[in-house]
């Protein structure tokens, strides 16, 4: 047989192995086709698609499962916010209504220079583990940030990183997911709406003399801004001032005569510069 | 007879010389005590004392809360301070009764009074033990009289007296050995009292040849006693290879040594044991040894409880310039402390002064793990810690509970045998609160679906 003939018995023959394959999968994709509603393929593609679960579902395919069938509302999805939650809205046909952008917050403003430390911390640089020995690694205050970046090591946005021995929040990269709030053994960082104006940058429980003997920059509980905040968004428990951010105006009465400037304008240029890390 | 031991464990260097021909001295501190109402396993117990209240030595100030609990005594004479959180030994802020010392050490009503325990009936001996407030005095704190109250009183064959102290540097139970054997001995008469079929096993290390002469000389004539000569070998004194190399047999995961048939105790609590059922007298001091390098008086002390280590351990005389850090127990199982300023309690059985640090010259070199399984072959309980610290490093906590994380006794075996110089205990210390809670959900949950 010349090559030439082999050449075109093989081409025939594959065309009709390929005719016969096709025809098949073509048969079974119609017989065993699965239903998909086309909402749901509609948002999943609109959802950001990082699967970070900050939203409680598993991963973004399903939240999109759980908005289409109508158990999610469609504004759950943390990290897009409010533009993917009007898309959504548009998909279903329902109205978005308001939701406010998250972002983290760190309860601690102990940097190196005015927390002070008793001790030297010889161990595995984490936080739980430094969290688990007596004395809490270096600092003397208990609450406090212990600045080995369990958090940072969390974040897949890049938003936060340990600067000059605290935690730091950058606000424009923050989506509000929360995982660096599960990761802190501290429990400092809270996670509150981005247009709230002040927040408390402290989280020490103890009482005014000892955090004054811990940390220049710890609430030591005077009830200054409780009785300044004419809202009544001021409470205090714990020894620590806590703001009720619905009930916060922003109108900054009490910054006014805190004594060691404990409640920071999350806002103010000075502030936003402090926030940034030190690239 | 031949030598019994576990299988496993490590040869530290023992560091004994230092202390173990130092008499005990009587510390008498001076300045304010502090005792926190959390000394032992179990609940904080309740203050019944209020600001102001005159105590005497010997005065109950704190009262049990629930079965696992234990009563505080006062080890001074004066008057309560304040009531406040103080920093414990735990590191965290606690709730402490603070006295003022007058220096006097009234003692109270009754304490010292002598009583016949061979007329008592068992749960006259278990309340007493109660009343004292004993605990385990080991490290672990365990309130006694709960181990004296099994499930199974008439099983017990074995009451151990654990003498082993196989811990480097610490020689306060040797000292209480060599110098007050009877206390030891009548506080294991005191407990067979409650167990008569029971025999009493008095486990001690071959490197006490004292303590064991003295215990012999005590129990001669007697058969229902007996010395057990262990190997030198660290974790000796951990409960469980104590149950193996008195019955042969290894503890189930999870059990207790009752199981098996034994109780195991420290000698130091049975001599409160003895002091609480005989001299009525609380638990209100413990020996203490002071050690390590950067100890320049090390030695063994009687230390009132509440006593802060910055009175023992005073900067001008006490610390050896270049000292690095202080431990609370001793080298092997004992928690670095931040400052000087923690009172000792029922569980701190040593002080422990090092001037070089062989954990930050550890962390230096240390590198990945090399899957040598050296861990494994000397853990005494027989253990993975290789995929222990792995299941805690990915934070993996359902991981660390198949392996049998939760056995861990966090003797350190296996961080003193690493060739990389891993954090093990370290890592096995952090993940074991969050793991039990995980246990304690998923028997919950087991339980729930049931």
């Amino acid at each position: 047989m010349s090559s030439g003939a082999l050449l075109v018995i093989t081409i025939i023959l594959l065309g009709i192995v390929a005719l016969l394959v096709g025809v098949m999968l073509v048969f079974a994709g119609n017989k065993f086709a699965v239903a998909v509603d086309p909402k749901e393929s509609a948002v999943r593609e609109s959802l950001p698609g990082n699967n970070c679960g900050a939203c409680g579902y598993p991963g973004c395919d399903g939240l999109a499962a759980a908005i289409a069938k109508g158990e999610a509302p469609v504004n759950k999805c943390p990290v897009g916010g409010a533009p993917v939650a009007a898309k959504i809205s548009e998909i279903m046909g329902v109205a978005a209504g308001e939701s406010v952008r998250q972002v983290a917050f760190v309860r601690c403003s102990g940097t190196c220079d005015k927390a002070v430390t008793n001790s030297q911390y010889i161990g595995i640089r984490s936080c739980s583990a430094a969290a688990a020995i007596p004395g809490k690694g270096e600092k003397l205050c208990q609450d406090g940030c212990l600045g080995f970046g369990e958090c940072v090591a969390q974040c897949d946005f890049d938003a936060i990183h340990i600067v000059d021995g605290i935690a730091y929040v950058d606000r424009t990269k923050c989506v509000g997911c929360g995982k660096c709030a599960k990761a802190c053994p501290q429990h400092l960082i809270e996670i509150i709406p981005d247009d709230s104006v002040y927040a408390v940058a402290c989280a020490s429980r103890d009482k005014g003399k000892a955090v004054k003997a811990q940390c220049s920059a710890g609430c030591i509980g005077c009830r200054g801004c409780v009785i300044r905040c004419k809202n009544g968004a001021m409470t205090f428990a714990n020894n620590l001032a806590h703001i009720d951010y619905e009930k916060c105006t922003g109108c900054g009465d009490c910054t006014v005569k805190c004594p060691s400037k404990v409640i920071v304008n999350r806002l103010s240029p000075q502030d936003q510069a402090a926030e940034k890390p030190a690239s | 007879m031949g030598k019994y031991s576990f299988r496993g464990g490590v040869h530290p260097r023992g560091y004994k010389e230092l202390s173990a021909q130092k008499p005990f001295e009587v510390f008498l501190p001076k300045g304010d005590l502090v005792f926190p109402l959390s000394q032992h396993l179990g609940k904080p117990a309740v203050p019944v004392v209020k600001k102001n209240d005159l105590v005497k030595v010997g005065q109950l100030i704190a009262k049990a809360d629930g079965f696992i609990s234990s009563n505080i005594h006062s080890s001074v004479s004066g008057k309560v301070k304040i009531i406040e959180p103080r920093l414990n030994n735990a590191g965290i802020l606690g709730e402490s009764i603070v006295i003022e010392n007058d220096g006097e050490y009234t003692p109270a009503e009754g304490v010292g009074e002598f009583s016949d325990y061979t007329t008592m009936t068992g749960k006259e001996i278990i309340d007493k033990v109660k009343e004292a407030g004993i605990v385990g005095l080991g490290g672990a704190g365990f309130p006694t009289y709960v181990k004296l109250m099994p499930k199974n009183p008439e099983e017990i064959r074995w009451i151990v007296a654990n003498g082993a102290e196989c811990e480097p540097g610490i020689t306060c139970d040797d000292r209480l050995m060599v110098e007050h054997p009877d206390w030891v001995v009548n506080g294991l008469k005191v407990v067979l009292q409650i167990f008569p079929t029971a025999r009493a096993v008095i486990a001690i290390e071959e490197n006490k040849p004292d303590a064991i002469n003295a215990i012999e000389k005590e129990i001669s004539g007697d058969d229902r006693f007996s010395v057990l000569v262990l190997k030198v070998k660290y974790p000796q004194g951990g409960e469980r290879n104590l149950v193996h190399a008195v019955s042969g047999q290894y503890m189930e995961s999870g059990a207790l040594p009752a199981s098996l048939g034994v109780i195991v105790d420290n000698t130091a609590t049975l001599a409160a044991i003895y002091k609480a059922v005989c001299l009525n007298t609380p638990l209100y001091e413990r020996g203490l040894t002071v050690t390590g390098s950067g100890a320049a008086n090390p030695g063994n002390y009687i230390v009132k409880f509440g006593t802060l280590a910055s009175e023992i351990l005073t900067f001008e005389d006490d610390i050896r310039l270049g000292t690095k850090k202080v431990v609370l127990g001793g080298p092997m199982m004992g928690v670095a402390i931040p400052n000087l300023d923690i009172p000792l309690e029922k569980r701190n059985n040593a002080l422990t002064v090092l001037l070089e640090d062989d954990v930050e010259t550890a962390q230096k070199q240390m590198t990945n793990c090399i899957r040598c399984g050296k861990c494994i072959r000397v853990c005494p309980l027989g253990l993975y810690p290789q995929m222990m610290a792995e299941a805690v490093e990915r934070n993996n906590l359902q991981r660390f509970i198949d392996v049998h994380g939760l056995d861990c006794i966090q003797c350190g075996t296996c961080n003193y045998a690493c060739p990389a110089k891993r954090p093990l205990t370290q890592l096995f210390k952090q993940a074991k609160p969050a793991a039990m809670a995980l246990n304690r959900l998923n028997q919950a949950k087991k339980e729930g679906g049931k």
